[in-house]
This record gives C-alpha cells, structure tokens and sequence, in this order.
C-alpha cells in the first residue's frame, strides 16, 4: 500500500499528533530554561532524546519479526484505545464539558514549581529531570505514533518524516517566540488527530482480521469522514445539552 | 521499582483515560475477532461493526461523561 492517499494520511497523522506532543514537551523545557536555566533544561532534554533513540534502536528492529497481520491488528487495537482516548476528551473539550489545555496554564504550573525547588541545593538536577520526564513522556507518545501510522504498512520512513517536520516546526516557532505556544489551537489538532488515529486503528485492525476493505487504502479517508460527521454532531449536541442545562440554571 | 511503576501506569495512561470507553473497545474488538474467526462472520462486516461499534462506545461514554459533568 504506497498509494498518495496512504502516503498522505501518514504522514499528516504523523505531522499533526506529533506536532501536539512537541507543544507540550517544548513548554515544560522552556519553563526549565527560562525559569532556572538553560544547562538543566537542555541536558535533561538531550538525555531524554538519547533515551528515546536508545527505544527505537532497541525495539524497532523486533517490529520486523513480527508476522505482518499479527502486526496490523495489535497495532490496530493499541491505536483504537489511544485515538478514541484523544477524540472523546477533544469532543467533551469542543462542547464545553471539561476546559480547554492552556500551555500558558502549564507554564506557569511549571515555572512555579521550579522556584518553589530554587533553594533545594538538588535545583538543577530536579529542573533537569523535569525536561527529561516531558521529553521522555511526549516523545514516547511521538515514537508510538509513528510506529502505530507506519509499521502496519511498510511506511515508518513516512510517518518519521512527518514526526520529525512537526518536531523540527515546534522548536523553530518556539525559538523565534521565545514563549510557550499558547496560539497553537491545539483542541483542534487533538480533534483531527483523535479522527485520523482512531481511523487508522479501525483500518489495521480490520486489515489484521482480513477485512477486504473497499478501495483498500481509500477506505481510510472514507472512515476518517464517518468519524469526523459522528464527532462533530457529538460536539452539537454536548453543545446544545449545556446551553439547555446553562439556560435551565437562569431564575 | 517505583520508576517501573511509574513507567507502567504512564504507558497504560496512553491508551486507557475513561476505563469504561477502553474496556467497551477491547470487549468490541474481541467479540468481532470472534464472530470473525469462529462464528464465520464475513471480514468485511466485521470491519463495518468494528466502525460502527467503536462510534457507539464513543457515543456512550460522551454521554456518561456529559451527565457526570452535568
């Protein structure tokens, strides 16, 4: 499966999911550098990195040991479980049930946490490992990403093409701002993100029970379609149901 | 031990956030795997109810959520 619709799905999946994830470690290591100061932030981000590369070196290799469709469908249910996690709390965020993530928000969380630790003489070793505790975490969900769009079908070199463009896009907007990336819409990201893994999920795991899909690798966008009118009418009508309960509360 | 612990539960945090949503999906996934492989269902329709499913158990837990919130 090389078609352009599959080369495209994976690596916009790959793109978008990792681009949330590398939002979210690049505030935590800004925190770090700014608020303590850049050597704990930049060690504990490299470490975590060397960790990282430690997995893929490691694991990666035992991917091609696996026969292919016992592959597609334990990818396929792991990507399910992660994808639809994303989309409900996206949903539930759209139509104003539970708040929307502010990295503004984390920063500070993080910065204050951070001063609160200046006096500890173990300053810089816990400032460093809170770099590497956000690098390690958002980037194994990076490394899980690529795995899960790529392994099934042959298009790891894709979904890590897409992966390190995000990776490479955040630090590059983040240097230049200097802040952390509070403008990004990131609910809408997690939104598309949540459809197209659940999507991709749905596809591999019907690809390892043998489904023989209409117009194969065509079907994953005609899911992505189903998925995203069922989710968006979900955020009409959680939208609808806390307007009726907010004008209910009214005297 | 307890950095294996935390390892642990931060992995299985990536895939399970409402337990109930993750149970109802793996329970989706291994009664069509069944049908599929046992009950002879044809691969196709199990990938239609593995759709179709999946946009139910979402549906559900949205809605256990949203009354849960009030």
């Amino acid at each position: 499966m090389t078609s352009i619709t599959a080369i495209t799905s994976t690596v916009t999946a790959a793109f978008l999911g990792s681009f949330v994830e590398a939002v979210e470690a690049f505030t935590i290591v800004l925190a770090v550098g700014l608020s303590r100061s850049w050597r704990p932030a930049l060690q504990g981000a490299g470490l975590a990195l060397a960790a990282l590369a430690a997995l893929i070196v490691g694991l990666g290799p035992l991917l091609g040991l696996i026969p292919i469709h016992l592959l597609q469908y334990g990818i396929g249910v792991l990507l399910t479980l992660f994808g639809i996690r994303w989309l409900r709390k996206a949903i539930l965020r759209a139509g104003g049930h539970i708040p929307l993530h502010d990295e503004l928000k984390s920063f500070a969380k993080e910065t204050d946490l951070l001063k609160r630790q200046a006096s500890d003489r173990r300053a810089d070793f816990l400032a460093g490992l809170a770099a590497f505790k956000a690098v390690l975490l958002e980037g194994i969900e990076v490394v899980f990403i690529v795995i899960a769009v790529g392994a099934g079908n042959g298009m790891l070199p894709y979904a890590g093409i897409g992966a390190t463009a995000a990776c490479v896009a955040v630090l590059a907007i983040g240097l230049a701002v200097h802040r952390p990336l509070a403008q990004v819409p990131e609910n809408t990201l997690k939104f598309v993100v949540g459809v197209l893994l659940t999507s991709f999920g749905i596809f591999w795991t019907g690809e390892g029970l043998g489904t023989p899909w209409p117009g194969a690798d065509l079907a994953i966008p005609a899911i992505m379609v189903i998925l995203l009118a069922a989710s968006l009418l979900s955020v009409r009508i959680l939208r609808g149901a806390r307007a009726t309960a907010f004008e209910g509360d009214l005297p | 031990m307890n950095a294996i612990r935390i390892a642990f539960s931060e992995f299985i945090g990536l895939f399970v956030d409402d337990g109930n949503l993750a149970l109802l999906v793996v329970v989706l996934i291994a009664t069509v795997t069944l049908l599929v492989k046992f009950a002879h269902l044809p691969p196709l329709d199990g990938g239609g109810l593995l759709l179709l499913g999946c946009i139910l158990v979402l549906v559900e837990s949205l809605v256990r959520a949203a009354r849960k919130k009030g």
